[in-house]
C-alpha cells in the first residue's frame, strides 16, 4: 500500500465556481495522491471544498454552476482536466465508482434495481447479458442485501434507506472500479445502519483492494476506516498524514480545535468539549494569508500576509504535513526538507 | 408550579392514519416518561422510533391519540385549551431547522420582539432591554439585530431561535435535534451554550438527539426509543456504561470513537437488517427481528420495562435487576 505508484493524483488543483454575480475559490492549490488499496479521508466542514475538490475533476458538480479548474488530476494515464467529456464519462464508469449521501442521486427511480446494475456491468466490465444479470445478483448479495433475487426486480422506492445505500454501493462496484469515491456515504443514515455500511466498505476494500476516497465531516468515521487523512480548511490543506498521526498527534491549530470539539464517546474521562470561536471565512473575498488566522489563538502578524507552506514534520511514505510555521516554531517541531 | 415533576407522560399514544386506510403509523405507541425538574433529558433512537413525535406531543404541537401529558402536574391538553398564553410562558420548543421556524422577512429584532409583544411584555424600552439581555444570554452581538435570518450562519440562527424560546422566561425547553444541521465546530458552541443556559437559568431541558457522544456529554438522563416504545431509560452515565437492552448495546456500539487507537481494536456489534415499519411492528418484543439473543418468548410476548443493574429500566425479557444479556 505504501510505495506503490499512485492510481489517482491531484496536483496544485484550483477550482473557482462562478454564479451569476460572484465567484468563489472553492479549492485553492490542493495536491494529494491515492495509492491502490488505501482509504484516504478528506475531512472538513461545510464550505471547506472537500466535495468540490473530489467531484470537480470527475465532472460531477451540479449543473448550472460554471467551473474553472486549473492544475492537474491524473488517473489511468489520462489528464482528467483536459480530456473530452465522452472519455471522462468512460473513465468515470470504469475507473471510478462514486457513492453519494443520497442514493437517489445515483439510482434511476424509473428502473428496477437489478437491471441498472446489469447495464453497468455490461457496459464497463464487458459482460454478456446473462453474465451481467448473475453479476448484478451477486453484487446485491455482496452488498448485504437479503434475498437478492427478489430485490433484483424491485424499484428504488420499494426499498428502505439502508438498502438503497447498499444498492448504490453495488452499482458503484458493478464496473469493477479501481477507486471508490464516497461522498458522505453514511451521513443520512441511522447509527446502526451506518455501522453496517462502514463494515461493508471495510470488507469491499479488504477483498477487492480498491482505493477509497472518503469525504466526511465525521471524525469517528475517519478513525474507524481511514489509513490517511487530509484536513481541508477553506479550500486549502491544513494538515495531512496517517490517520494515527493526524488524529492522535494533531499539530495544526485548526485540526486541534476540530478534534477538541468532538466529544470522544469511548474515552473514560469526560474532557470538556472545546469550541473554535468564530466562523469559517467568506470565500468570495479572501485575504492573502492563512485562512484560519481569524479564528486562530496562535495568530501572529505574519500569518495574515503570506500563505503558510505545507511543511513535512515526519518523513515516511505517508508523511505528516502541516501548514502552520507558527506552531512548528513555538513547539520546536523539526521540519524535514 | 408545585413540586410535581416538570414533565410527566402517561400511556401516551400517537397514531397517524394512513391515507389508504390500511394500518396506521404508530409513531408513539404507549409511553410513560417522567422528567424531573432541572433535568437535562436526552431522547435518542433512530429514524421512525417516534422521538420527534414524542417531543412535539409533549408541548402540544401534536395531538395525542391516547394518554396524558402533565406539565408541572397540570394536564397539558386542558391547560392549552383554557390558557394557551400562560402555557407558552412555561414551555417552549426549539426546532431542528431554525430557518424554517422563523419568518424570512422579519429581522432578528422583530423575531425576538414578537413573543414579547404578544404577551404584552412592558413598554418598547423594556422590550428593547429584554432583547439585549437575550442576545447576551446566547452570546450574539447587537449587530445581528437588523439582519434577516437568511443572512446569518447556521450557528447564529440557532442562537436566535434559542433566544426567542427564552424570551418569556420559560422553565421548560423542549428541543428537536437542535444540533443536527450544524457543523462540528459550531455544534460544540451550541452544546456549551445549552449547558451554560441550563445552569444559569435552572431550566429543565428535553433534547431529541441522535449524536450519542453529545448526549453522553450533556444529558443527566436518557431515554432510548425503538419503534414507538421506550426500550431503555436511566441515568446517562451508568446506562451508557452498561446498557441492559440489546438494542441499546448495538446502538452504543455503533458510535465510532475519534481515536483510531480505540477504533482499531474495538469489537463492534453489527445488527442485521433495518428497523421494521412503525405501521406494522412485529409481535412480541419490537426488537426481536434484529436481536441476536432473542428467544422464543421474545417473539410472542411484549416485554414490560423492568429495573436493571444500572439503576434504570429496560424492556427486555432477558434483563432484570440481577443480570443483563450481553451480545
Amino acid at each position: 500500500m505504501s510505495d506503490a505508484q499512485p492510481i489517482y493524483s491531484i496536483e496544485d488543483l484550483v477550482i473557482d465556481l462562478y454564479a451569476t454575480t460572484v465567484s468563489v475559490r472553492a479549492v485553492d492549490g490542493v495536491s494529494f495522491n491515492v495509492r491502490p488499496g488505501e482509504t484516504v479521508a478528506v475531512v472538513g466542514e461545510s464550505g471547506s471544498g472537500k466535495t468540490v475538490m473530489t467531484l470537480g475533476p470527475l465532472g460531477l458538480l451540479p449543473e448550472g454552476v460554471t467551473v474553472d479548474m486549473k492544475g492537474s488530476a491524473r488517473a489511468d494515464g489520462s489528464e482528467l482536466l483536459s480530456i473530452g467529456s465522452r472519455q471522462l464519462s468512460d473513465l468515470r464508469g470504469r475507473y471510478f465508482g462514486v457513492i453519494f449521501q443520497d442514493p437517489m442521486s445515483a439510482l434511476n427511480p424509473m428502473l428496477k434495481i437489478g437491471p441498472q446494475l446489469a447495464r453497468q456491468a455490461r457496459r464497463f466490465a464487458g459482460l454478456s447479458h446473462e453474465a451481467a444479470r448473475k453479476e448484478a445478483v451477486s453484487l446485491l448479495a455482496r452488498s448485504g442485501i437479503p434475498d437478492p433475487e427478489d430485490r433484483y426486480n424491485r424499484y428504488p422506492h420499494e426499498m428502505s434507506g439502508g438498502m438503497l445505500q447498499r444498492a448504490m454501493i453495488a452499482l458503484a462496484l458493478a464496473a469493477r472500479p479501481r477507486v471508490l469515491i464516497a461522498d458522505e456515504p453514511t451521513t443520512a443514515l441511522d447509527a446502526t445502519v451506518q455501522a453496517q455500511i462502514l463494515e461493508l466498505i471495510r470488507q469491499i476494500q479488504r477483498e477487492d483492494g480498491i482505493a477509497v476516497v472518503l469525504i466526511t465531516h465525521d471524525i469517528g468515521v475517519v478513525a474507524s476506516v481511514a489509513d490517511r487523512v487530509i484536513v481541508l480548511y477553506a479550500g486549502q490543506v491544513a494538515e495531512e498524514g496517517t490517520a494515527m498521526d493526524v488524529l492522535t498527534r494533531p499539530v495544526h491549530p485548526y485540526t486541534r480545535g476540530l478534534l477538541a470539539s468532538v466529544p470522544d464517546f469511548r474515552a473514560d474521562e469526560r474532557a470538556a468539549t472545546r469550541e473554535i470561536p468564530g466562523l469559517p471565512p467568506n470565500q468570495i473575498r479572501l485575504e492573502p494569508g492563512c485562512r484560519f488566522a481569524e479564528r486562530c489563538e496562535l495568530v501572529e502578524a505574519g500569518c495574515r500576509q503570506h500563505r503558510p507552506p505545507l511543511q513535512t514534520i515526519s518523513a515516511s511514505t505517508s508523511p505528516h504535513r502541516v501548514a502552520c510555521p507558527v506552531v512548528l516554531k513555538r513547539e520546536g517541531i523539526a521540519v524535514h526538507v | 408550579m408545585s413540586d410535581a415533576a416538570a414533565i410527566e407522560v402517561r400511556g401516551l399514544k400517537v397514531h397517524f392514519a394512513n391515507r389508504s386506510g390500511a394500518g396506521a403509523v404508530r409513531a408513539v405507541d404507549g409511553i410513560d416518561l417522567t422528567v424531573a425538574r432541572g433535568a437535562f433529558h436526552g431522547i435518542v433512537g433512530e429514524s421512525g422510533c417516534g422521538k420527534t413525535t414524542l417531543a412535539r406531543t409533549i408541548v402540544g404541537l401534536q395531538k395525542e391519540s391516547e394518554g396524558t401529558v402533565l406539565i408541572g402536574g397540570r394536564n397539558r391538553a386542558e391547560w392549552l385549551k383554557s390558557d394557551r398564553k400562560s402555557f407558552s410562558r412555561e414551555v417552549q420548543f426549539v426546532f431542528q431547522d431554525p430557518l424554517g421556524s422563523m419568518s424570512r422577512r422579519q429581522s432578528v429584532y422583530q423575531t425576538l420582539e414578537e413573543p414579547l409583544q404578544i404577551h404584552r411584555f412592558g413598554s418598547s424600552v423594556e422590550r428593547r432591554r429584554r432583547i439585549a439581555e437575550l442576545l447576551d444570554l446566547v452570546a450574539l452581538p447587537e449587530t445581528v439585530l437588523d439582519r434577516l435570518p437568511r443572512s446569518l450562519s447556521g450557528g447564529q440562527r440557532q442562537r436566535v431561535s434559542i433566544a426567542r424560546a427564552l424570551a418569556l422566561k420559560p422553565s421548560i425547553l423542549v428541543c428537536d435535534e437542535p444540533l443536527s444541521a450544524l457543523d462540528v465546530s459550531i455544534r460544540a458552541q451550541i452544546v456549551n451554550l445549552f449547558t451554560s443556559l441550563q445552569k444559569q437559568l435552572g431550566l429543565t431541558i428535553v433534547i431529541v438527539a441522535h449524536d450519542l457522544a453529545i448526549v453522553r456529554e450533556v444529558c443527566s438522563d436518557v431515554t432510548v426509543m425503538y419503534l414507538g416504545r421506550i426500550s431503555e431509560a436511566g441515568v446517562t452515565r451508568p446506562l451508557f456504561r452498561e446498557p441492559a437492552h440489546p438494542y441499546s448495546q448495538a446502538l452504543l456500539s455503533a458510535v465510532p470513537s475519534p481515536d483510531p487507537r480505540i477504533e482499531a481494536g474495538r469489537r463492534r456489534i453489527i445488527l442485521a437488517g433495518d428497523p421494521p415499519s412503525p405501521s406494522a411492528p412485529p409481535p412480541g418484543c419490537r426488537f426481536n427481528t434484529r436481536c441476536p439473543v432473542a428467544i422464543d418468548v421474545c417473539r410472542v410476548e411484549e416485554p414490560m420495562l423492568r429495573s436493571v443493574p444500572h439503576g434504570g429500566v429496560a424492556a427486555c425479557h432477558l434483563a432484570d435487576s440481577g443480570r443483563r444479556p450481553v451480545i
